[in-house]
């Protein structure tokens, strides 16, 4: 029976991988750009929801006068945080990415200012907050249910819902809508896209808007199942997320769920079997065995090069 | 002797630096921070040859900097000092000045091999892929250094200072600064003479188009396994310089984070120039220092002017151009290639 426990908890943690690893493979997909920062994207919207729910809520100092009801506080925490986060993913494409892409610099000149951004955001919130730790209100009432010996919380079912729900909702607006479909030309041919008269920079936008939301989401969530946030939550994750998005294939939003809940079981199998120091060493071996096995990933196609 | 000006000059200004400290003029404070300069200058530059001249994306040079510091330092406590593994010390303290160098040698020679776990899958993958496997190598680095309990584990590993001391004993300069010094002109000699080199010219020719360079009868493999081995051991003597400068090493200074700082001072420079690495890594480091008394508003504008920087001039401090080329005049004072 332990072993349900396990994979529950690995679909869990998973499922925070596979959010984040969305929005780097989102903007991978149509930029060819590693977003170094999406890791801290995802931490502010963890800090942006405490800020939201707790004013909401009444609580500590910045008590807005309002008192609600956890389940409408988090009802409206959710879209909040949500399109406050993706605005700071637009702000970062906006005066970081979008006059580097216009002024044609090397791709790697951007995922160094990615880096630099993300770091100004860890550094920031830290010099502003101060480096003591924030613990998330309660939101939802936690119910446990008891399986035998497995144990299932409703927290551990949402977190696995939404992101199975995140991945249908971005497959279907990739595959089947519009945006969608100039979102792949984009990633197909940057030069040709514009004159066929799709408005390449709003594409671009929307990609941000999409990616960084869902790391808001993934913030939210992570907050309610962890309680504690610290400026550097999102450094470790973030990079970790990045790496199950390139083990699924980076592009590519099957490659992205796949990655992350692959991450998440290789992670929580070392635990369960060996002592959980050996955790990164398992997992990360595991990984780059993969990448030497299969060089473009799980769901990844090599690119053809021309002479 | 017009020729040689500027190696004369060098030297010259080396064995000032060393009378200077040695005489007390300089505190420990500022040699800390030229020893400190010296090894960035060796990272910078190392990493420069894989991600600048070979145009790959190695973010893990930090993986490679901790093998080599953990070797060396390791070699040295077992040679020069009591320790818990062998007990007394394998060697008398007047051997110290064959010794440090024999460790410092390990520690690159270790890291060179630890080079091939990215060299070889390098032959077949390309781009961010690479990137992860290089990023995925550091976390492995440091995840298996944390669980080898003989050499300390999280806590970190001390008692390099003895081989100072012994050191010391035998003539009283500032040995480790010297040593610095001389691996830091080691190593940009040898990547110089390498890039100019026949056989180093694979390695742009790579960056440009493999499949040509291919077709050119350049031995592609061969070539990313020597640049990648080169550039990690060059990393391992720099982490073995870092843990004899210190006297201490923990594997979290060797995270990512340290892997990044070095990626900055690469591109900060300009891709693909020795000079521009060279003198970004040395802004770098008086940048560091210069900023301290921000606390920790320090890593928010040392980001941001970087950001400002790439913003105005995307290329980096240099380009892809050396010193030699923005001022032919410069060449009328060196002979060396």
């Amino acid at each position: 029976m332990e072993i349900f426990q396990h994979i529950l908890n690995a679909l869990q943690f998973g499922s925070f991988y596979a959010l984040i690893a969305l929005g780097y493979t989102l903007v991978y997909g149509v930029l060819r750009l590693i977003n170094f920062a999406h890791g801290d994207i995802f931490m502010v919207g963890a800090y942006i929801a405490y800020f939201v729910a707790v004013s909401l809520l009444g609580l500590g100092g910045a008590s807005l006068g309002l008192h609600l009801d956890p389940t409408l506080a988090l009802a409206v925490t959710v879209p909040v945080t949500m399109i406050l986060t993706s605005l700071v993913g637009v702000t970062l494409e906006r005066t970081m990415y979008r006059p580097l892409r216009r002024k044609g610099a090397n791709r790697l000149y951007v995922v160094i200012t990615a880096l630099m951004a993300g770091l100004i955001l860890e550094n920031g919130n830290l010099a502003l907050l101060g480096a003591s730790r924030k613990s998330f209100p309660d939101l939802v009432d936690k119910v446990v249910w008891n399986f035998g010996s497995v144990s299932m919380t409703n927290l551990k079912v949402i977190v696995i819902v939404a992101s199975v729900a995140v991945f249908l909702l971005l497959q279907f607006i990739v595959t089947r809508t519009k945006i969608g479909m100039a979102m792949r030309g984009i990633s197909y041919d940057k030069f040709a896209i514009p004159l066929m008269g799709i408005p390449l920079d709003s594409i671009i936008v929307v990609t941000f808007i999409l990616g960084s939301g869902m790391a808001g989401l993934a913030g939210i969530l992570f907050a309610m199942s962890y309680p504690i946030l610290e400026p550097y939550m999102g450094a470790l994750i973030g990079w970790k997320a990045f790496i199950a998005a390139v083990v699924g294939g980076i592009g590519d939003i099957r490659g992205a769920i796949v990655g992350g809940f692959l991450l998440g079981f290789i992670e929580l199998g070392v635990v369960a079997v060996f002592p959980s120091t050996l955790r990164d060493l398992f997992a990360f071996s595991v990984l780059l065995i993969i990448l030497w096995l299969r060089p473009t990933g799980i769901y990844g196609v090599a690119q053809t090069t021309k002479i | 002797m017009q020729k040689h000006f500027i190696t004369i000059g060098l030297f010259v200004l080396l064995a000032l630096i060393t009378v200077l400290a040695q005489a007390g003029v300089l505190s420990p404070y500022h040699v800390s921070v030229l020893m400190f300069m010296g090894v960035n200058i060796i990272l910078a530059s190392s990493l420069n040859l894989v991600n600048g001249y070979m145009g790959e994306f190695s973010c893990g040079h930090g993986g490679f900097m901790c093998v080599g510091a953990y070797v060396s330092a390791v070699c040295s406590v077992l040679m020069f000092s009591k320790n818990q593994i062998l007990g007394a010390p394998l060697l008398p303290p007047s051997l110290a000045l064959l010794g440090f160098p024999l460790s410092l040698l390990a520690g690159s020679a270790a890291a060179a091999v630890a080079g091939l776990v990215v060299a070889v899958p390098s032959f077949k993958t390309r781009g961010d892929y690479l990137a992860i496997i290089t990023l995925a190598a550091n976390y492995i680095v440091i995840s298996a250094i944390n669980n080898m309990e003989i050499i300390g584990g999280p806590r970190g590993f001390m008692g390099m200072n003895a081989t100072e001391v012994a050191m010391k004993g035998l003539a009283d300069i500032p040995w480790v600064l010297m040593w610095v010094m001389a691996g830091t002109v080691f190593t940009v000699w040898l990547l110089r003479r390498f890039v100019s080199s026949t056989l180093g010219k694979g390695v742009p020719a790579i960056c440009q188009d493999e499949i040509a360079a291919e077709i050119m009868s350049v031995d592609t493999n061969r070539m990313k396994l020597i640049a990648f081995m080169l550039s990690s051991g060059l990393a391992g003597l720099a982490g073995g310089l870092y843990a004899q400068i210190l006297g201490y090493v923990n594997p979290q200074s060797f995270d990512i984070m340290r892997s990044t700082e070095v990626m900055v001072m690469v591109y900060l420079g300009g891709m693909g120039s020795l000079s521009g690495a060279t003198l970004s890594a040395i802004l770098f480091t008086v940048l560091m220092e210069a900023l301290r008394f921000l606390g920790v508003w320090k890593w928010v504008v040392i980001p941001l002017l970087l950001i400002l920087l790439m913003q105005f001039r995307p290329e980096g401090i240099m380009g892809n151009k050396e010193l030699s080329d923005l001022f032919p005049k410069l060449r009328k004072y060196y002979s060396f290639k």
